[in-house]
């Protein structure tokens, strides 16, 4: 594959911007893409990222599967074409890409005036308040809970996470810390006090109950949190800083 | 010194800390009192919102034409006097260490997305832009441009996201329609039934969208 590319290699947000690089360097139409063209390029581009150790993120990977797919089924004649149960009668392979080209390209749009108008902003000043700072003493002086509590208030939550596992349809699922962290800070967002186990009633299972109790423990670190309990062994309530 | 509905908005304009929006502005004639000369306040009690709008924007005429540093401008729902971008490179020395840094292109196309779809979940948002939003997401969050709003009905319940009032403030916008094609964009592709129909659409849109190019830089 020979290319004569003046090696300027725009940084690519995504497959979308590389395909929509490609329709304006090519000068196509974008209701018409000639998709054996563009798929070309993209493969092109693909390889030439590689080459230059760039990252190729999984994203444009998918997206040249999917070029190769509608360049595929273009190739079949019109009688033959699967009848996608989605798809509709004799619809154009190529419409849901050209549907989420033209879509992306609007909120590209969108993006570039917010740009402008940030640009704009930065010349502008008025009156800020002060950084209000962290009011931390509310009134009631509850006990500071230590970490064993902690553990301890976990445990309970985590046994009775277990007993809730035995039947049920299996859902794959993944908690990674930092949902966790927006979720408590979701539902502390109104009542600025939760109880421990309040926490984790939603859980459904042991992962998710060990990532949120990892998450608040974060919350504690980044004393975003704290946690308090009225008296030894009492419920231990968390409290928004 | 007159005191009179004007001078008396000016004052308040002048030290407030936020954008103040003519209800804001109302409560404060409604509630605020003086004990050495009571009838004062009381004469100002039931100034209607109307007024206070047609106050502000005489205002804004003002300054404009008098040709003042500041300019009177309405942003997220509210007014705010803020000075003119021709002071910016001294007042940029003056202030601008405080400034938080330029958002990247995949945080502004991420923001564009929430701001038009909202509330909308992270999965959708992926799903426009054709790449993860998970960092773009965190880094909004924590500059408090965005925040949940709630979480969605369908399975797994996501989380949805939606654009803050220090968004608006951020990009000086007086509101959401504020934004080029607000109301296209909110479209949503899947109320569309049948494909003629997007096609339709998205033909009707190009035009528009030519239209609007050929037109010389607006905003």
């Amino acid at each position: 594959m020979e290319s004569d590319y003046k090696v300027k290699l725009e940084v690519f947000e995504g497959p979308l911007d590389l395909l929509l690089y490609l329709i304006k360097k090519e000068e196509v139409d974008i209701y018409d893409i000639p998709i054996e063209r563009i798929t070309n390029q993209y493969m092109e581009y693909l390889s030439l990222m590689k080459l230059l150790n760039l990252e190729v993120a999984g994203e444009f990977l998918v997206m040249a599967a999917t070029l190769m797919y509608i360049k595929s089924r273009m190739l079949l004649p019109a009688d033959q074409q699967v009848t996608d149960s989605e798809a509709e009668e004799g619809e154009d392979p190529r419409w849901e890409l050209i549907r989420q080209l033209v879509e992306y390209k609007k909120f590209k749009d969108a993006a570039l005036h917010l740009g402008r108008r940030e640009e704009e902003q930065s010349n502008i000043f008025y009156r800020q308040s002060p950084d209000p700072g962290v009011d931390v003493d509310a009134d009631v002086p509850l006990a500071e809970v230590g970490i064993f509590d902690l553990i301890n208030a976990f445990n309970q939550v985590l046994k009775r996470a277990s007993d809730r596992e035995d039947f049920r349809e299996i859902i794959e699922e993944q908690f990674t810390v930092s949902d966790k962290i927006e979720e408590i800070l979701y539902t502390t967002r109104e009542r600025l006090q939760v109880v421990f186990s309040e926490l984790f009633a939603q859980a459904s299972s042991r992962a998710e109950v060990v990532v949120t109790f990892l998450a608040l423990l974060e919350l504690i670190r980044l004393k975003r949190m704290r946690v308090q309990q009225q008296q030894a062994f009492g419920e231990i309530q968390i409290v928004r800083v | 010194m007159t005191l009179e509905l004007k001078t008396i908005m000016e004052a308040v304009l002048f030290a407030a800390e936020r954008p103040l929006s003519p209800k804001d502005i109302r409560t404060l004639f409604a509630e605020a009192t003086d004990e050495q000369n009571p009838a004062l306040p009381e004469s100002f009690r039931h100034v209607r919102e109307a007024q206070l709008v047609a106050v502000l924007e005489e205002l804004k005429v003002e300054y404009d034409t008098q040709q003042r540093s500041f300019q009177l401008v309405e942003i997220a729902g509210g007014w705010r006097v803020v000075s003119r971008p021709e002071f910016a490179p001294w007042l940029k020395r003056l202030l601008d260490e405080a400034r938080p840094h330029r958002l990247s292109q995949p945080s502004l196309e991420t923001l564009a997305i929430i701001a038009l779809r909202q509330p909308i979940s992270r999965a959708d948002i992926a799903g426009i832009r054709g790449v993860e939003v998970d960092g773009v997401i965190r880094t909004l969050l924590e500059r408090d441009l965005i925040t949940i709003t709630g979480k969605s009905d369908t399975p797994g319940r996501p989380m949805l996201y939606g654009t803050t009032q220090k968004f608006l403030e951020h990009f000086g916008l007086s509101n959401l329609d504020a934004m080029p094609k607000a109301a296209e964009l909110r479209l949503q592709a899947a109320a569309l039934k049948t494909a003629e129909e997007k096609v339709e659409v998205q033909k009707e849109l190009i035009i528009h969208e030519e239209a609007t190019q050929t037109n010389p830089q607006q905003s």
